[in-house]
């Protein structure tokens, strides 16, 4: 209805034809902005209501009852639910630490949470729909999950600056909540994350659009298509640097997978933008010592990479 | 009254800071308004996440930034 609505628009106030590139470029920016902003909206509320039963002193408290791989799972599923930001990075990781959960556990925590962010998945779900959605939870879950498995196999407390031990944390009730006061952390949630983005989703679909309206079909599919081995490869390194982006990436990512760019790539893409970025390791430096960021970093692309050929795979 | 603002330095945690200036002027209120951004100091108080709002020693928001009506509030009922 949405998609008509614009197309009237476009053709009609507009006198452009959405046959021509240019008409067909300002129908998909419309389109997906309006669309992006209204999901976005809508789905931050109802993730932000979700969340707001799971603060990180709760997380904390469940975990430390857990143990094993069934902890990692765990952690990796809460770090979904958590609301955290990267500049909480420290206190939340000092805290886990300080409670005696183990530093694989907490690492399962800190992977699979910015990967699987509700802002990257209810752009998922509105350009490319529930399954691939899905697919890229599912993903973000398992690489966390044995990605903390393996940093804890590898024994490496040693890498966790000394003075993170020696800090005496504090007992702090959690506040109870009302569901009037959820409501209003989800409608704060909200304003606040579509006032930082909204400029990021506009650029992104502005991006997205050119290439929608003026790069040939299949220009990409020679380069990053699903036979050339190497580009997820070059994907991961590339998406490594970049941050903060991330949501305004999505639209580009969508349009280049229309031009024939592999999913797996794509997504991978994606997750290296938003799992490793360079403002959380120059955080997380603070507690942890630069071999360990080196394994974090390691494990945690290697992973991506792997799960990228296997998206391919499957996809 | 006693008022601690809670984090690294991050700009939610400066404004959260502005906020509470906001909130204590308004009020015409005479408080003892100090950032914490020692992260042995912010754990003491059991805080996990930042920017927090600590009044007379009490943990009153954590993780989120308050606006200044709400802050306002807060100091009334710590009064």
């Amino acid at each position: 209805m949405l998609y008509n609505l614009i197309k009237i628009l476009v053709e009609k106030v507009f006198g452009l034809s959405t046959a021509t590139r240019l008409g067909e470029s300002i129908h998909f920016f419309i389109y997906d902005s309006l669309k992006i902003i209204l999901l976005l909206s809508l789905m931050i509320f109802a993730i932000s209501y979700i969340r707001s039963f799971f603060p990180p002193e709760k997380t904390r408290q469940v975990l430390s009852r857990f143990s094993g791989s069934v902890a990692h799972l765990m952690a990796s599923l809460l770090g979904i639910v958590t609301p955290f930001c990267s500049c909480s990075s420290v206190p939340l990781f000092i805290g886990f630490v300080e409670a005696g959960i183990p530093l694989g556990v907490t690492f399962s925590f800190l992977i699979t949470s910015p990967i699987v962010n509700e802002v990257a998945l209810v752009m998922l779900i509105g350009l490319f729909g529930l399954k691939i959605a899905v697919i890229y939870v599912t993903a973000g879950v398992l690489i966390g999950t044995f990605g903390g498995i393996l940093i804890g196999k590898l024994g490496l407390e040693k890498y966790v600056e000394e003075y993170v031990f020696q800090i005496a944390v504090g007992q702090s009730e959690v506040q109870k909540m009302t569901w009037r006061d959820r409501a209003k952390f989800a409608k704060d949630n909200v304003k606040d994350i579509v006032k930082r983005v909204w400029i990021f989703v506009l650029i992104g679909i502005a991006i997205g659009a050119a290439i929608h309206g003026y790069a040939p079909e299949n220009l990409l599919a020679q380069y990053a298509g699903k036979d050339n081995p190497l580009a997820v490869f070059v994907g991961v390194a590339l998406g490594i640097p970049l941050y903060s982006n991330a949501i305004g990436t999505i639209p580009i990512i969508e349009a280049l997978i229309e031009k024939g760019v592999a999913v797996g790539t794509a997504l991978a893409f994606m997750m290296a933008i938003t799992a490793l970025s360079l403002p959380e390791i120059i955080i997380l430096r603070k507690v942890i010592k630069p071999q360990l960021i080196g394994i974090f970093v390691s494990i945690t692309g290697v992973s991506i990479i792997f799960v990228g050929y296997l998206f391919n795979f499957i996809l | 009254m006693e008022i601690r603002v809670l984090g690294s330095g991050c700009a939610n945690c400066q404004k959260l800071e502005q906020n509470v200036f906001n909130a204590a002027a308004e009020l015409g209120m005479d408080a003892d308004i100090q950032k914490v951004e020692d992260m042995a100091e912010i754990m003491k108080f059991g805080v996990m996440s930042t920017p927090a709002l600590v009044i007379n020693g009490k943990v009153v928001v954590s993780g989120r930034v308050p606006n200044t009506e709400e802050i306002k509030q807060f100091l009334r009922n710590a009064e």
